[in-house]
């Protein structure tokens, strides 16, 4: 839905300093338009050690962004609730949303049953980000969330439809 | 083989020793590490990490250490935590940051939840303990200490904290069996709001 290029200007529009993700399919090709701005990218083992990882740059008074598939939140459950919820540290993700726009010729990825509710069970803010159109609510959502120290995700809709 | 019989040293006399030579690093504290911690008083640039996720405090560290790359820090950990986040090690070696000193206290029990043997200890491992600085090392730490020694600690402690980094440190400690569980020194947004705002102050002209 989106290319690297976009997400890169986005990012340092944003003046976003890390990016701490893992890979997938959709967000993985955007990492090497990244590494070529300012935003420095930092790739992990698991998704959970993510989170850990923006804390401590945010404490440290960096600006980071956590960038996983929905697979790495559902990994990520305890660091999500010590870290934004007992820390309150307003820590903004990219989620990609995997299969959404495959529900008609993939369907039964229990991706689409569990992504939505388990934000909603770790009371995280987020935006669906369902077709090209919609690009700048990302930024919307990101600079929202940063005026108001908040959390959020938006929520990348993945797949072919 | 067990932390005792390996000659371990006593967890609050590790941590008076690193006390005693901590200048101006963040200092990262967990588990038992943040309960000795706590007793010897506080620092703006302390961070008791608890109540924690455990295992993420290597990762917070790395996230400090990256955000301040000019200050030194330090993360205090035990190795139940380790082991619930050894990719750390990896990604904080693919980082390279010159600035971070990972202190290992290695007693091989979950010590805050009453000693239970960690799946890493000797007693569960047939005798044979995971050798905690051997794995740094083949992570690619830049320096790699062990101690298992009071004396020797004390007398290497500004060599490990001036080491270049990634910097890795096993402490063999003796585990603490009554009144291990750390307490949390007060709301953990307060004190986390508060880092950032020392080291805003810190880095300010």
């Amino acid at each position: 839905m989106f290319e690297g290029a976009q997400i890169a200007t986005l990012l340092e529009e944003l003046e976003v300093t890390h990016v701490v993700t893992i890979p997938d399919s959709t967000l993985g090709p955007w990492l090497s338009e990244i590494t070529e701005t300012q935003v420095q990218v930092i790739q992990v083992c698991r998704e959970g050690e993510a989170w850990g990882v923006a804390a401590g740059l945010y404490m440290g008074g960096a600006s980071p962004v956590v960038m996983i598939q929905c697979t790495g939140l559902f990994e990520s459950g305890d660091a999500l609730r010590n870290l934004l919820h007992d820390y309150r540290l307003p820590l903004f993700a990219i989620v990609g949303y995997r299969s959404y726009l495959s529900q008609d010729t993939l369907p039964g990825d229990t991706c689409l049953t569990f992504t939505e509710p388990i934000l909603d069970a770790w009371k995280l803010e987020y935006r669906l980000i369902a077709a090209p159109e919609q690009f700048a609510e990302i930024a919307g959502l990101y600079r929202s969330c940063r005026d108001e120290g908040r959390s959020g995700v938006a929520l990348i809709a993945e797949g072919k439809a | 083989m067990t932390a005792a019989q390996r000659g371990a040293m006593p967890l609050a006399e590790v941590i008076g020793v690193l006390h005693t030579a901590r200048r101006d690093e963040i200092v990262v504290t967990t588990m038992g590490c943040a309960r000795e911690w706590m007793r010897l008083g506080s620092h703006p640039l302390d961070l008791v990490y608890v109540p924690s996720s455990m295992g993420q405090a290597t990762s917070v560290g790395l996230g400090l250490a990256l955000a301040q790359p000019d200050r030194r820090v330090v993360v205090c950990n035990g190795d139940g935590s380790m082991l619930m986040n050894l990719g750390s090690l990896v990604t904080i070696t693919s980082q390279r940051p010159k600035n971070l000193i990972v202190l290992l206290f290695d007693n091989g029990v979950y010590e805050v939840t009453g000693a239970q043997d960690t799946p890493g200890s000797a007693a569960l491992r047939g005798g044979r303990a995971v050798d905690f600085a051997q794995m740094a090392r083949t992570c690619g730490f830049e320096s790699v200490f062990e101690f298992s020694d009071l004396e020797a600690w004390a007398s290497q402690v500004h060599e490990v904290l001036n080491a270049e980094g990634p910097v890795f440190g096993c402490l063999h400690a003796q585990p603490v069996y009554e009144n291990a569980t750390p307490k949390s020194p007060g709301p953990a947004w307060e004190r986390a709001r508060a880092l950032r705002e020392a080291l805003d102050r810190a880095s300010s002209p």
